[in-house]
């Protein structure tokens, strides 16, 4: 895990070093097999069509630039729609013109007669229009119905007129308008003018003033002018305002100007001095983005791209490198592509390294090798590294020139162009020694060299009076002492705590003194077994490595009270986590019970007495003579009985069933009844023996 | 020649009680009877308690005092109704009995609440 996490570090230590460089130099790539995979898997056509006609449009041109020949299973329904909207008299101008575009890439069947209706009216709205993009798909549509059929007439009779309305829209610095009634100006909207300009000029081009066609190429220099560029070299063109068509990000409306120009270009015959270095610094702009992330940026990069490729003047030429990291011990040659923008061929050229420029200094080393070209591979190779090279990061300055004297006419290269370089090797490691000095007296307790090419395991014994000291030397594969990123030493005590050391350099050799005297508070003053670990490591360096060297016993004095305790250490996420111990509850132990049988027993000497009573009475001859005999008195002496009974029964319940309220209940209304029953019962015996007293 | 004559007495002062005893009305005797039966069956549970424990005190309580305080309430009743009792002499038996039946009930309801 810690190699690992170590070469991720020299890893991204190497990506930062370079983009570092990116301040003046820079790698751009042409269009690879990545962007054909990258069309396909962004123009995957969902539910049997790519969208609106215009995305169809930009799926189909983005496959046709990269020569994706996919058999279009929506072939049959895309040629329905574009015949559909062709022929709908309720199609604008902007349906009409999209319906075209599809067309001239599928070439669905369509009938002439439809065409010469669609022209007729593109015509027709020439007169009318006084609107940018009006005049955009009338024009265009003109010219994509000359290239698809040659019945209808697209001849334009007042292009004089059109021409100065459109230019009329155009602004000082270069960009145009929208229309005459919105101020903002845009560059997207002057590549726009430029293409239905160059359209106009070849539907037309022996009618238009030619004086007008001079006054757009300086308007074209003066768009050029407000380019904006980056470090790198590429330039683009960027909109400053947000019109009503939405923001155009830089990707589209440098494509478009580049449409724009690329076409009039075409157009014109007469020469156009487009500025080289910035023509160059677009195709790098649109190389730069590399695979953009929606299909409409593809679309963008790559419609530009292959103007520019089949553009009439102008060309760009691409050095690019097919691996900018050089291994000094796998002598690695270093080898140079030159191609168009889109991957093709270039023209018969030569490569020649002029300068080597090291990294932090300004100074140079003049080269100027030519490099030898290999045709089966169509690279350029640099067969010898130049002999005092050593590893390093470097930028490399190449320059391409042409051999045909036609072709520096019509392509670009750029003059020099300066490319990163990173040249590796093995770094050689002597003279390790690891020692335990007194630190008084500076002797040597315990010496040891170690040889880092094998396995180490050193046992070291040292107290908090003696001195721990690393040295070694680093040299480079030209025999030069070599300065790493990263050489640290690393102590790790036994309970998990780390401290890691910086070993210093004194120019000739490395070397690292620990005084434990010092180091015991940063320690925590836990004594115990250190284990050692040394790393060194470099973007340059193949032989990066993080070792264990082996370990020290340390005996440091005892931790003070107010000492600083070492900082907790992650705890085993399981045992914090997991289950814990199981807990044995303690229950209360129940009440012992008497046995049954004696409580049975009992139960049966406690009625014993209640029998005793009723013998007493009997033993006493108790008699019932006073029960009265009538029966109004009868009666009530029996309810009174009956009330006595009732009550002691409710009791019972009581006991067995009942809470309180209901018992309370139930007893008011029998205690009223056995009141009253009482009452005239017990007034009845009294008078009873007061007649018998008085008589 | 001291225990024969203790015992003598004894047996004397024995007679003597029964025979005074004998003379009592038949009423009053019924209400001794009844709270000799209660003291019996009081004493009865203090014994079974004495012998398992008083785990659930509350019903021994409860039975206890029943007993305990029928036969207060019978002695009360005694009182009342001896004609030889000059206090009570305007005091009509069958009210004292009234009474008597009445704090009974109220003291059995109390009882079967307590008896859990």
């Amino acid at each position: 895990m810690a190699r690992k996490s170590g070469f991720l570090v020299l890893a991204s230590v190497l990506v930062a070093s370079i983009a570092s460089f990116c301040g003046s130099a820079a790698i751009f790539n042409p269009i690879s097999d990545a962007h054909r995979s990258a069309a396909l898997e962004l123009f995957s056509p969902s539910d049997g069509s790519f969208g609106s006609l215009e995305e169809t449009y930009e799926a189909l041109r983005t496959f046709e630039v990269l020569g994706i020949e996919k058999e279009l299973v929506i072939r049959t329904s895309v040629c329905a729609s574009v015949s559909e909207t062709l022929l709908s008299s309720l199609s604008t101008l902007k349906d009409l013109f999209q319906a075209l575009r599809v067309n001239g890439i599928l070439k669905c069947e369509l009938n002439d007669k439809a065409f010469v209706e669609i022209a007729s009216r593109f015509k027709d709205s020439l007169n009318a229009a006084n609107l940018l993009l009006d005049f955009y798909h009338s024009i265009g549509g003109l010219m994509l119905i000359k290239d698809q059929t040659s019945e209808v007439d697209v001849h334009l009779g007042d292009a004089d007129r059109v021409f100065r309305s459109i230019k009329a829209l155009s602004q000082s610095d270069g960009k145009w308008r929208y229309s005459s009634n919105n101020p903002e100006s845009s560059s997207y909207a002057a590549g726009i003018a430029l293409e239905t300009l160059a359209g106009l000029v070849s539907l037309a081009s022996s009618e238009i003033d030619h004086s007008l066609i001079a006054i757009l190429k300086n308007d074209i220099m003066k768009l050029f002018d407000g380019v904006e560029r980056y470090d790198d070299g590429a330039c683009y063109f960027d909109e400053k305002f947000v019109d009503a068509h939405g923001h155009q990000d830089p990707l589209s409306a440098s494509s478009s100007v580049v449409r724009g120009i690329t076409a009039f270009a075409s157009a014109t015959e007469e020469s156009l001095n487009f500025p080289g270095d910035k023509i160059l610094g677009l195709a790098k702009f649109f190389l730069g983005v590399e695979i953009p992330g929606c299909a409409k940026d593809l679309y963008h990069q790559i419609d530009a791209l292959a103007c520019l490729e089949n553009s009439r003047v102008s060309v760009p030429l691409i050095l690019s490198l097919p691996a900018t990291v050089l291994s000094v011990s796998r002598k690695d040659q270093l080898k140079v592509r030159v191609n168009t923008v889109l991957g093709s061929a270039a023209p018969p050229l030569s490569v020649k390294l002029m300068q080597i420029f090291s990294s932090g200094s300004k100074d140079a080393s003049v080269i100027d090798q030519e490099l030898k070209f290999d045709p089966e591979h169509a690279v350029h190779v640099l067969e010898n590294l130049p002999n005092n090279i050593d590893v390093g990061k470097y930028i490399f300055s190449f320059e391409i020139s042409l051999q045909d004297p036609e072709h520096k006419k019509r392509y670009i290269t750029g003059g020099r162009t300066k490319v990163p370089i990173c040249i590796t090797g093995v770094i050689e490691v002597k003279n390790v020694e690891i020692a335990v000095l007194d630190s008084d007296i500076g002797s040597i307790e315990m010496q040891k060299k170690l040889d880092l090419s094998g396995e180490n395991d050193v046992a070291l014994l040292a107290n908090h009076l003696q001195k721990l000291r690393l040295s070694f030397q680093l040299s480079t594969p030209s025999r030069k002492a070599f300065k790493p990123h990263q050489a640290f030493l690393k102590l790790r005590h036994e309970s998990g705590v780390e401290h890691i050391f910086v070993v210093g350099n004194s120019g000739k050799k490395f070397e690292l003194i620990l005084d434990f005297l010092g180091l015991v508070e940063k320690f925590f003053y836990l004594s115990g077994k250190y284990d050692i670990q040394l790393t060194v490591g470099d973007s340059v360096m193949e032989n990066s490595f993080l070792r264990p060297l082996g370990h020290v016993e340390l005996d440091l004095p005892d931790a003070p009270e107010k000492a600083a305790r070492p900082p907790p250490q992650p705890v085993d996420s399981y045992s914090r986590y997991g289950p814990k111990t199981e807990i044995a509850h303690i229950f209360r132990a129940p009440e012992k019970r008497p046995p049954r049988e004696l409580s049975l027993a009992f139960l049966g000497l406690v009625l014993l007495p209640f029998f005793g009573f009723l013998a007493g009475l009997l033993y006493l001859r108790v008699n019932l003579k006073n029960l009265p005999r009538s029966t109004v008195p009868a009666t009530f002496a029996f309810l009174f009985h009956l009330g006595i009974a009732s009550v002691l029964l409710l009791y019972a319940l009581f006991w067995f069933k009942l809470d309180l309220f209901t018992t309370l209940k139930a007893l008011g209304f029998l205690g009223i009844f056995l009141m009253f029953v009482g009452h005239r019962t017990l007034s009845h015996l009294a008078s009873v023996s007061a007649k018998l007293k008085s008589a | 020649m001291g225990r024969s004559t203790t015992s003598k007495d004894a047996q004397a002062l024995f007679h003597s009680f029964y025979s005074a005893y004998a003379a009592t009305p038949t009423n009053l005797k019924i209400i001794d009877l009844y709270m000799l039966f209660a003291v019996l069956t009081a004493v009865i549970q203090v014994v079974y308690m004495a012998i398992v424990g008083s785990f659930p005190f509350n019903s021994f309580l409860s039975g206890v005092l029943s007993c305990v305080g029928t036969a207060v309430l019978a002695v009360c009743l005694r009182i009342q109704v001896n004609k030889e009792n000059k206090e009570f002499k305007d005091l009509p038996p069958e009210r004292a009995f009234a009474d008597f039946a009445l704090c009974n009930l109220v003291l059995h309801l109390v009882i079967m609440n307590f008896l859990g």
